[in-house]
């Protein structure tokens, strides 16, 4: 790793006034991938801001339908929350399959949609249930957030500060991990929004990362069950191939690990 | 209760290893300590134009930037690889050069350029990308078989065509004839998977010369301290050998890549002489996968023969080695004498033919990996044992009982003589616990599950404790292969074993102590195990090839005989009766039958004290002994593995392992378990998860453990161990070995089982999910879920 200048910043304003006044600083909150890459010496921010102990990024509230999850929390707190389970344990769920335990406590689930690694969970979860994401500058929905591999509509100094989405009527993720990395090589998250609308979040399948699939929303919408997907295409030159599987393995996946959450969802 | 040969005694190391006390090279630390950081090529192949040391040589905290011309100027020798195989034409294997640090071409990313010797970790390697090498790229070949293809790349002016050797053993002629005859063929073609070794300890070295004494020190993380000293000081021409001590100390793990004597080490050793400060490098994981010894990488084909009555007549086995950029220290003994000797597998075959050529590509150095050419062997029989088992429509493990040797010893036509065994008797074992009868029943079970429930096995055998020194001479071996010990009794009664062999993680602390609480009733605190030092221990040849309890132990037996018959002496002398009414038992020594007992310590304090010896003896308690094996040892079993496989996904899930071993005398049952759970998890990691894949660059793209996939416990299944033993008759314990078994059987049973399930053949390793996936698409297997 190369020399780099840790900084905590208390507030959010203060978070952005510190970036602005470094060299190349980069925002860091969990660490579970920069710091890797850092070790790596494939980055080498001057500075890391960590926004991860700001009181305002912290907590989850639930009110009602009204699901709203603090930027800092970890997966680990998502994972185990009692609220978050009622309104959606969905999210727990896949919160719980993120990583290892280390990992769990460390990352934030701002800092995972913000970096937006094709193969994370939360960014398929994000769309599936039309979360807005909300920043120290304004709110974004979900659809309009993730952008490319590794790419969000977040300017450099604009951070993350919430997530908010409506507690679905069902929701339920399948996951296929890499056998090496344990990432994503194909999830699937399902969720009936409302008014009976389905929506599919697909990640670590497609070659500019995440995405929903409409065919698959429009079937669901009418009959939610794994029938009604059967014979939803899934296009192969949407998708990525590498050593780990080549697209056509993966389109499977996308299927296969839709039907499950379906069946899963109930 | 006793802690002697057979007791289930705990490990006495695992309190440190457990409580993070050991002592790993990393944790040493010399007062006049520098760490060298390496300038590694980022190409697959490249002439080097030049070096710019200049704003490097300026950085901050940098004591030196040293590079091959001046490590060859000061007479540094070339890396070699010490056993001399002649190919069939009888001209000897095509040697290219290795030098420590590369002077005029490198050959595989990760080849070593320079070195920079700074105060600090980060200093060093900001200083080492400092280093400006002007590079002029060359195309390079990554694959066995291309690399001997007209017009590939060429790496070693020496080795024309890229052919190290092209090498046989067996009679050809004779194999072909018996094949050609055959009431039935089978052919097929194989691959094994190019493998990184993964130790959880990296490599480290830290070396310190000393002017005033003109003496070097060097701890590193080796499995052979003194073939580690031997080859520094006879081939590189670091130090003479009495003015180098070599220590291995607490070592986590080498599976065979701790064996050899890499470019580090040396680089370390005449740093610190440049210098004149201890100099420390210790491999990060990004290094190691680059420039560890891989291992395997076989492309193969072979062809088996079956007479009307489904008896084998010959075997044919073509196959090329890939080596990668430079002949590593055991490099081409592994294809040749610790494969095609195994090609024979546990069965009656009179014709063998085994043609290998090895050749040089643009990756990093090949070597031995957990069982170094013997699963190799084991994957090619087994796998085409099954196989002709499906083609002739019969039971697989009645087609390997037709064909076991069952009479011993059993000369086979690729050198091997089997001393004993009873190959049925393990396939009985297995059998039972795996309740083959039952298969069916519960593949019916898991089909309506949507599961594709398969079965697989695989008969293996293996040769450990390679030996004896004359043969393997004779061979090629360019070192003996036997081993020492030396039992050091103290006045009080406690002992201490000094050996040879070389413990990183196999336990011999507890069981090496277990033979003198055996022999004297000693608890097994009473006895410690020294070993490590060249310094401590006069000459051992380490720990590789399961070799630590065949050779090492009959080493210490020999050497507890002498102690046994001089304190008997004693003890008659003591109690005024003959010696050989003489017992020692329960930490007494005493005439049975009768009250004439001494203390264990009394008579071992009479030694020392000499108060009271017979006439003529000299003082003291303390022997030595070099063991030197008649025959390699033949460990043997059969392993069931059972699998369900998710169709629509490929997902492999091992249900059940059976494993039944024949390892000859057990010392500690519990390790001996432990053992064979890591071989099987190994064997089962090259069988579905592990590949160390480069792309046509000659990058390596399994660099980390984020594309590189390691076993991790939920990817294994609980195994059933057992045991159905016969004794070795070469060695005075008995012992076979068991420390590579497990990852040699279990390859090939783990992809008979998938191939059961899935109905098509044609799966190489690692059977990943998308692999599995492709070939059920391929086989036309309806989806269960469907």
């Amino acid at each position: 790793m190369y020399e780099t200048k840790y900084q905590r910043a208390s507030n959010v304003e203060d978070a952005a006034k510190m970036l602005a006044a470094t060299d190349d600083g980069k925002f860091i909150s969990g660490g579970q991938t920069l710091i890797p890459t850092m070790k790596q010496r494939l980055a080498a921010p001057s500075d890391l801001i960590d926004v991860r102990n700001i009181d305002a990024m912290k907590g989850i509230a639930v009110d009602g339908s009204n699901v709203s999850i603090g930027a800092a929390a970890t997966h680990a707190e998502v994972a185990n929350s009692n609220d978050v389970h009622k309104a959606c344990p969905a999210l727990c769920d896949l919160a719980g399959m993120i990583g290892d335990p280390h990992v769990r406590h460390m990352g934030t689930i701002g800092g995972s949609i913000a970096n937006n690694d094709p193969a994370a969970d939360y960014p398929a979860a994000m769309i599936a249930l039309n979360a807005q994401i909300t920043t120290s500058k304004r709110t974004i929905g979900a659809d309009d957030f993730f952008t490319d591999l590794f790419e969000t509509a977040l300017e450099e100094d604009e951070i993350v500060t919430s997530i908010t989405f409506q507690a679905p009527s069902k929701a339920a993720y399948a996951k296929f991990p890499n056998p090496a990395s344990r990432y994503a090589m194909a999830g699937v998250f399902v969720a009936q929004v409302e008014d009976g609308a389905a929506r599919v979040g697909v990640t670590g399948a497609g070659s500019s990362g995440v995405f929903r699939h409409g065919e698959m929303e429009a079937a669901l919408s009418k009959d939610w069950s794994e029938a009604a997907i059967k014979n939803c295409k899934v296009d192969e030159a949407a998708m990525l191939s590498d050593l780990h599987g080549n697209a056509a393995y993966r389109a499977n996946l996308v299927k296969v690990m839709a039907k499950r959450a379906v069946a899963a969802a109930g | 209760m006793s802690e002697g040969i057979g007791a289930r005694v705990l490990r006495k190391e695992d309190k440190r290893f457990i409580t993070g006390g050991g002592r790993y090279t990393d944790d040493i630390v010399e007062p006049n300590q520098r760490y060298a950081a390496f300038v590694r090529s980022p190409h697959a192949h490249a002439k080097i134009k030049g070096i710019d040391k200049t704003a490097a040589e300026k950085m901050a905290g940098v004591e030196a930037v040293l590079d091959g011309k001046q490590l060859t100027a000061d007479g540094i020798g070339n890396i070699i690889c010490g056993w001399l195989i002649h190919s069939k034409d009888g001209s000897p294997m095509n040697m290219g050069a290795w030098s420590a640090l590369a002077t005029e071409f490198v050959r595989y990313v990760g080849d070593a350029v320079a070195v920079v010797i700074a105060d600090s970790i980060a200093n060093a390697r900001a200083a080492a990308e400092a280093v400006a090498v002007d590079y002029e790229v060359l195309p390079c070949v990554t694959r066995p078989d291309a690399a001997l293809e007209k017009g590939a790349p060429q790496l070693h002016p020496n080795a024309k065509n890229n052919l190290i050797f092209d090498w046989e053993l067996g009679d050809g002629a004779a194999t072909d004839k018996a094949i050609s005859g055959a009431a039935h063929v089978v052919e097929m073609d194989f691959t094994n998977n190019r493998l990184s070794p993964n130790a959880i300890e990296p490599r480290s070295a830290i070396a310190t010369f000393n002017a005033a004494e003109d003496h070097y020190t060097l701890y590193t993380t080796s499995q052979n301290p003194h073939l580690a000293r031997l080859v520094l000081s006879a081939f590189y021409q670091v130090a003479p050998e009495h003015k180098l001590r070599v220590i291995a100390p607490d070592v986590g793990g080498g599976f065979g890549s701790k064996i050899y004597i890499y470019p580090e080490e040396i680089v370390c050793l005449w740093a610190s002489m440049k210098t004149n400060c201890s100099v420390k490098w210790t491999s990060d994981r990004s290094e190691a996968f680059l420039t560890d010894a891989h291992g395997r990488d076989h492309i193969s084909t072979a062809k088996i023969g079956f007479d009307k009555n489904h008896k084998i007549v010959g075997l044919k086995v073509d196959t090329i080695a890939n080596l990668g950029a430079y002949m590593s220290l055991f490099s081409s003994a592994v294809p040749t004498y610790l494969y095609a000797t195994l090609l024979s597998g546990q069965y009656d075959i009179e014709n063998i033919h085994c043609n290998m050529r090895t050749v040089y590509t643009n990756t990093a150095p090949v070597d031995a990996y957990r069982g170094a050419g013997r699963p190799e062997a084991c994957f090619v029989v087994e796998r085409i044992m099954e196989t002709a088992a499906r083609k002739l429509g019969v039971d697989p493990a009645e087609l390997r009982r037709k064909n076991f040797v069952t009479e011993f010893p059993h000369q086979t036509p690729v050198i091997m003589c089997y001393d004993a065994g009873n190959f049925g008797a393990n396939l009985d074992a297995a059998l039972a616990a795996s309740d083959y009868a039952g298969f069916e029943k519960r593949r019916d079970e898991a089909a309506k599950r949507g599961k594709l429930r398969g079965i697989g096995m695989s008969s293996y055998i293996e040769a450990c404790g390679i030996a004896p020194s004359a043969a393997v001479g004779s061979l090629g071996a360019g070192v003996g292969l036997w081993e020492s010990a030396e039992v050091r009794v103290n006045p009080v009664g406690t002992i201490e074993i000094l050996t040879g062999s070389h413990s990183h993680g196999q336990g011999h602390e507890t069981t090496f102590a277990q033979l003198a609480s055996e022999r004297f009733g000693v608890p097994i605190d009473n006895v410690q195990i020294v070993h490590g030092d060249t310094d401590k221990v006069q000459f051992g040849m380490g720990t590789y090839g399961s070799r630590s309890g065949a050779v090492g132990m009959s080493a210490v037996a020999g050497a507890l005989d002498k102690v046994e018959t001089k304190a008997k002496k004693i003890a008659a002398h003591m109690l005024e009766v003959d010696e050989n009414e003489i017992v020692i038992e329960d930490a007494e020594v005493k005439v049975p039958g009768t009250n004439k007992t001494l203390g264990w310590h009394e008579v071992c304090l009479n030694a020392y004290m000499a108060h009271n010896l017979p006439e003529g003896m000299e003082p003291g308690l303390k022997e030595g002994s070099f063991y030197d094996p008649a025959n390699f040892t033949f460990p043997a079993g059969t392993y069931i593995c059972e699998v369900e496989v998710d169709p629509e996904t490929g997902h492999t899930d091992i249900v059940q392992f059976v494993a039944s071993d024949d390892f000859g005398t057990i010392i500690n049952p519990m390790i001996v378990e432990g053992q064979v759970h890591g071989g099987i998890g190994q064997g089962v990691g090259q069988a579905l998860l592990e590949e160390a894949i480069y792309d046509e660059d000659g990058q390596l793209l399994t660099g980390s453990y984020m594309d590189y996939a390691m076993p991790r416990a939920d990817d294994l299944p609980s195994y059933q161990v057992s045991h159905e033993s016969t004794l070795c008759p070469n060695n005075p314990l008995g012992i076979k070995g068991c420390g590579e078994a497990g990852a040699i059987g279990t390859p090939p049973a783990v992809i008979n089982a998938i191939t059961n399930a899935i109905g098509n053949n044609d799966l190489s390793m690692p059977a990943t999910p998308s692999k599995v996936w492709a070939a059920i698409q391929a086989s036309g297997v309806k989806q269960a879920a469907e």
